[in-house]
């Protein structure tokens, strides 16, 4: 069940890139040139030998058709992945031209390297039914779970502790005391094992030099997460849904055991953030059929790609299960059963006031929640003084664009693509205005990324 | 219960200080005060409403040209990512400069009447702004959501400013109470803009415009002035810029005698011939006919007067400066009658006496390139292959280039083939720069012929990178085929650089590509037949 017919665009493929450089590298090998005996085959591999600075031309094959995701083979030495070759033969093929023909039979090297990815794929299905490690001993897993909450009990009790302090002394005393009392209090969430507390923490501290109006906000996030350590404190009391939630936001793992949930899911945005520690991919995501909205994350060491990449505009048939808490949008990919291939469905879009009532009532489950997702309907960028806001086509309201969705190239390709009429906005909208993730034009047109 | 304010006054000053208004003082205070601030914050942030929508803005004037066909809006994000900079300092290798190939891209979809998709305009601006070369092509593709987009960036003002009518729509040619409020009221750039359109569909009207205003117009306001009438120059400027050469400003005056000069039939060239004319003339005295340069000796008010410059530069004698500037102001149609009926051809091939044939064959060249007078700069190029085209002769190469300006473009791209064939291609990059693009098959021919002698010759490409570059951009995508032997990287020979066999097959690999993908760029442009 692939898709070989259907060619992925450029922008897809260059969404795969890992980093700037190689998407610029790889763009510049998609032109038929140093490219030689390229093919592509029914069953979904695209191969072709590059031309490089040494004699031997490097094999580059690509395995689009894995419901798994795309898979990258090539005899050059760079480290990044996919490397420049692999994005180029992609953009080659994408590029519809006669330079990848379609062929019956993919020459050996390639044909070698996709029948061992087939063996191991079998290999690998049956070993999936088996069950867990950690079922296997019930008791120890109880045991470890135990004692790692003792532990973060012991981190929050700390923590609910300095905040105190911090109140009693004032907070214009915390300005002066600096970064470095936050940074010591996150490593001790660390070692109590709470990395939410610890990433909160550590948020506290950036807020005192975040410009104007700073006690407001250190003061609400003091009181978010002295709300949070509270119902850590009381979680026998809270409702499942709420309890679940509190431990995924004190950061203790828990499976995606929701339900799989079979639709396709039409990928509404991909953006990364990174630390100094970590890149984190968030991939927003809109079942066709059964209208959700979900997040995947995926994470990369610093400075590298998360490896999991949907270009937006494409949908892909798959199972998601849900993350335990009420209110949580996040979701694990179980099983994949095509290759992704564009769609041109749209999610439904609302108007801005009720927007602003979702996130309202989503912090009803979840009240640390900053945004929710919501798609806008028939909104117009408008100026308002140095900002913007997205206002109601037909109406008098609107949303504010968060402070940093309020300049780049996103703003810009946002309000190109309106020209002062309305269009659909995708993004994310909560206490701090709205970010803009994707937007489509009135007419009849491709999703246009925005991040 | 506290209100908000409150709140965040005693977090600030801490409970020690001022004691909560619930709760009271103690160990439990701030955890009282935490629990408040963590309902009411939650409480406003479940509160929240939508602002108030400022006002619409107009939406842009809608693009009626066809969308790009996908293939080619693929093709423009691609080459509008390629970003010089980013990897700046590595070697280039075998694969195109795609910013490079953005201004064919544009002067082929303009020719085709595409509509840029509206997303891509941000990077199109961006592009257009830090190249100006960039920037008609650009902002005519751009359409006018560009300039409905340049109005709410200022980085991107520029379209504004080089787009005719700018930020507001010029007045019609008859609303002249429009245009003369405009021309009374407006921004300097704003009129400069109003009186080069109005050139451009009705110069009398434009120099009419001009003149009303022109005494109380600042002098350098008056210089740019100037400079719109020489598109659209006429006769009927004459007795304007007659006038303008008693302006107060030297540079207005120069000015003025340049457009006069270039009207061969006007007053001032005139007087130039006579002045010129009483200065060269045919000598029969010697061997066979040349030419004896007496040159003036002042300058006097009259020529002053005229554009001329008295004081030299430095390190030039001032009387051959002042017959040059005659000479170059003087219609050359009055050349053979004075010079005993020859042809052009005949009178540059004639001796000039004294060494004075430096100095008046580059006057006659500027005449030439002025009065785009094709016949003379035919014969002032002379033959391609004679052997001072390629030396240091009388005609500089940048004077060259000028002159092939003014021939027709097949006759230019033949005269530069030949020049490449006699004389290889290390003199050819000015000269190639004029030639029409596509390369004619003969020019691309030579070129490549060049460029293969080269490697033979065993020097590395990049002593040929600016001819390579040129190729690139400009050889016909079809010629690719032919370069196919080229790309094999030969058996170095000893007497060959170190290597050099390698980065010519390189560079004849970028070259391949470079063409291919200009061919693919071209056929992704024209739409299917129906």
């Amino acid at each position: 069940m692939t898709q070989q017919g259907v060619r992925w665009s450029a922008d897809q493929v260059l969404a795969l890139a890992p980093d700037a450089a190689s998407r610029k590298a790889g763009s510049k090998l998609g032109a038929a040139g140093p490219w030689s005996g390229a093919g592509s085959c029914e069953e979904g591999t695209v191969w072709g030998l590059c031309k490089g600075s040494g004699s031997k031309p490097y094999q580059t094959i690509v395995d689009i058709a894995d419901p798994a995701g795309p898979a990258y083979k090539c005899s050059c030495p760079s480290r990044k992945f996919p490397c420049k070759h692999a994005l180029g033969l992609l953009l080659l093929w994408a590029g519809e031209d006669d330079s990848v023909p379609a062929v019956r039979q993919p020459p050996d090297w390639a044909e070698q390297w996709i029948a061992g990815r087939r063996r191991r794929a079998e290999d690998k299905r049956p070993a999936d039914g088996g069950s867990s490690p950690a079922a296997a001993d019930p008791e120890g897993a109880r045991r470890r779970a135990e004692k790692r909450a003792a532990r973060v009990t012991a981190g929050a009790t700390e923590l609910e502790q300095r905040l105190s302090d911090l109140l009693r002394g004032g907070l214009a005393a915390a300005e002066q005391a600096g970064y470095g009392l936050w940074e010591e209090t996150a490593a001790r969430m660390v070692d109590a094992q709470a990395p939410g507390l610890a990433a909160r923490v550590r948020e506290l501290g950036a807020i005192p030099g975040s410009g104007p109006g700073w006690p407001v906000r250190l003061l609400e996030e003091c009181a978010l997460l002295h709300l949070l350590v509270q119902g850590w404190l009381r979680r026998d009391r809270l409702p499942a849904g709420l309890a679940a939630t509190v431990r995924s936001r004190v950061g203790l793992p828990a499976p995606a055991d929701g339900p799989p949930v079979r639709d396709r899911w039409l990928v509404l945005a991909q953006y990364d953030t990174a630390d100094a520690k970590l890149t984190t991919r968030r991939i927003w995501l809109h079942g066709a059929d059964s209208g959700r909205t979900a997040l995947l994350l995926s994470y990369g060491a610093a400075g590298r790609a998360p490896e999991l990449a949907l270009p937006v505009g494409l949908a892909l048939e798959a199972e998601l299960s849900a993350y335990p808490g009420a209110g949580q949008h996040r979701a694990a990919l179980g099983e994949r059963f095509a290759a992704p291939a564009p769609l041109s469905t749209r999610p439904p879009g609302v108007p801005t006031a009720q927007a602003v009532a979702r996130y309202g009532e989503a912090l009803r489950e979840d009240p640390w929640l900053d945004s929710v997702p919501v798609t806008l309907a028939r909104v117009v960028p408008v100026r308002d003084g140095d900002s913007w806001q997205l206002a109601d086509a037909e109406g008098e309201s609107a949303l504010p664009l968060a402070p940093a969705a309020r300049s780049g190239p996103g703003l810009w390709r946002l309000a190109a693509l309106s020209g002062g009429a309305p269009v659909t906005v995708f993004g994310e909208c909560g206490h701090r205005g709205f970010t803009p993730l994707t937007a489509w034009p009135q007419t009849a047109g491709e999703a246009v990324p925005l991040c | 219960m506290s209100t908000w304010e409150d709140l965040v006054t005693t977090a600030l000053l801490g409970t020690d200080r001022r004691p909560p208004a619930t709760g009271g003082p103690g160990r439990d205070a701030p955890a009282a005060l935490l629990d408040e601030a963590a309902v009411a914050t939650v409480r406003r942030r479940a509160g929240l409403r939508p602002a108030p929508a400022e006002p619409r803005p107009e939406p842009a004037a809608e693009d009626l040209r066809p969308a790009l066909p996908a293939a080619a809006a693929r093709r423009l994000a691609m080459l509008l990512s390629d970003r010089p900079g980013i990897a700046a300092g590595s070697r280039r290798g075998t694969s195109p400069d795609l910013m490079e190939l953005l201004p064919q891209w544009l002067a082929a979809a303009n020719a085709r009447g595409f509509a840029a998709p509206p997303q891509t305009l941000p990077a199109l601006l961006d592009a257009a702004r830090g190249r100006t070369d960039l920037r008609p092509a650009a902002l005519a593709f751009a359409g006018p959501r560009a300039l409905w987009l340049a109005r709410l960036n200022q980085d991107w003002r520029f379209a504004l400013r080089a787009a005719p009518g700018g930020g507001a729509d010029l007045p019609g040619p008859e609303d002249t109470d429009a245009i003369q409020r405009l021309w009374q009221e407006g921004l300097f750039a704003e009129r400069v803009a109003l009186l080069a359109a109005l050139r451009a569909r009705a110069p009398e009207a434009a120099r009419e415009l001009l003149a009303g205003t022109w005494a109380t117009e600042r002098a350098e306001d008056r210089l740019m002035f100037l400079d719109s009438l020489r598109s659209g120059l006429a006769a009927g400027d004459e007795p304007f810029l007659e006038q303008a050469l008693s302006d107060r400003s030297r540079n207005v005056r120069t000015t003025a005698a340049e457009l006069l000069s270039a009207l061969p039939g006007s007053a001032l060239a005139g007087r130039m011939a006579a002045r010129a004319g009483s200065c060269v003339a045919v000598d029969h005295t010697g061997d066979g006919p040349a030419i004896a340069v007496e040159a003036p000796p002042e300058c006097d008010p009259g020529m002053e007067r005229d554009g001329v410059v008295a004081k030299p530069p430095a390190g030039r004698g001032e009387r051959s400066w002042w017959l040059g500037q005659l000479v170059e102001a003087t219609p050359l149609s009055t050349w053979p009658a004075r010079l005993g009926g020859r042809t052009p051809g005949e009178i540059v091939a004639l001796p000039v006496a004294d060494g004075w044939q430096g100095e008046l064959h580059a006057a006659w060249c500027r005449a030439a390139v002025r009065q785009r007078d094709a016949e003379w700069a035919r014969a002032l190029l002379g033959v391609p292959a004679a052997p001072e085209a390629g030396g240091p002769g009388a005609v500089s190469l940048a004077e060259r280039a000028k002159l092939l300006g003014t021939l027709e473009g097949p006759e230019r791209a033949g005269w530069v083939a030949g020049f490449i064939a006699a004389h290889g291609l290390s003199e050819a990059f000015q000269l190639l720069g004029v030639c029409a693009v596509p390369w004619s098959a003969s020019l691309g021919r030579s070129v490549v012929d060049a460029l293969n002698i080269a490697r033979d010759a065993g020097s590395y490409p990049w002593s040929f990178s600016g001819v390579m570059g040129l190729a690139e951009r400009c050889l016909d995508p079809a010629e690719a085929g032919r370069l196919d032997a080229l790309l094999a990287v030969p058996d170095e020979r000893e007497d060959a650089s170190p290597g050099a066999g390698g980065y010519w097959a390189e560079a004849f690999q970028r070259l391949v590509t470079t063409l291919r993908l200009r061919a693919a760029m071209l056929t992704e442009l024209n739409p299917p037949a129906p």
